[in-house]
């Protein structure tokens, strides 16, 4: 057992809890809570997988940003509605057999296909490398999502804007 | 770990999430379930990118975050909007498009 296959455990148990908690618990503002702690333990599967860069970014913009904006998103809505918000399920059984039904699937393919088993050397330069892609090969792609943002964020302000 | 059992725990977190996305009557929770459902494609791209020694795939899970965050600001401005409107929180009764 190596560090990285206990870590890989422990890691993928408390995703899966937590994942697991934010689908079932009545309470909505918990769940935001548990999709916190879902998605830092995604963060950390990204450690596993030598990406410390992308843990800082799934931490500043995912575990914070994110939950950060939902949290907001619950509270002003609360308000406006002056009552707690009760977070219920339907149709479980269905849901629960489509969901069993795409795992399956999805699982399927994973079995049948034939994956590289050891990992390759990681290059040294990885950040460098990294940055220099986003401003080579995926300068266009980068550029683009610069403007979706501001796009989307104009469109947000649009939607949240006061009565007149 | 291999690569299998990374994207094993991907399709997982995916299915938890889909579960969630089909059973939540609150927007809000639906909205949470489409969160784990990228994060997992996450992981993938990950996984993928680190056991093919290729960086495209980190490159192209930044792009999934942000487009998450913007993807997140839109569809809550929508439902505050709607709760606004509508005075409900429950997917069921917003059946204004209905015929």
């Amino acid at each position: 057992m190596t560090f990285e296959t206990v870590g890989f455990w422990v890691v993928a148990a408390v995703l899966l809890a937590s994942s697991l908690a934010v689908v079932l618990t009545k309470n909505l503002f918990h769940a935001v809570l548990y999709l916190a702690a879902a998605l830092v333990a995604t963060g950390t599967v990204f450690l596993l997988l030598d990406s410390p860069f992308l843990f800082g970014v799934q931490l500043l913009l995912y575990a914070g940003g994110v939950v950060t904006i939902v949290v907001f998103a619950i509270m002003l809505t609360e308000r406006l509605i002056g009552e707690r918000i009760a977070q219920t399920s339907r149709y479980v059984w269905h849901g629960a057999v489509v969901a069993a039904a795409v795992f399956v699937g999805v699982v399927g393919f994973l079995i049948e296909a034939p994956w590289p088993a050891p990992r390759p050397a990681l290059p040294a330069d990885l950040m460098p490398a990294i940055g220099r892609a986003l401003v080579g090969p995926f300068a266009a792609a980068l550029e683009l999502l610069a403007v979706l943002l501001v796009i989307a964020l104009l469109g947000a302000l649009y939607f949240a804007r006061p009565d007149d | 770990m291999g690569l299998n059992a990374y994207l094993t725990l991907a399709a997982l977190v995916f299915a938890i999430g889909l579960f969630g996305v089909l059973t939540r009557r609150n927007a809000i929770g639906i909205l949470l379930g489409i969160e784990l459902m990228l994060n997992a494609v996450n992981i993938n791209l990950v996984a993928f990118a680190r056991f093919h020694g290729d960086l495209a795939g980190l490159i192209f899970a930044l792009f999934t975050i942000a487009i998450t965050v913007a993807e997140v600001a839109v569809g809550l401005a929508i439902v505050i909007v709607i709760f606004r409107v509508r005075r409900t929180v429950e997917a069921d009764r917003l059946d204004l498009l209905r015929g």
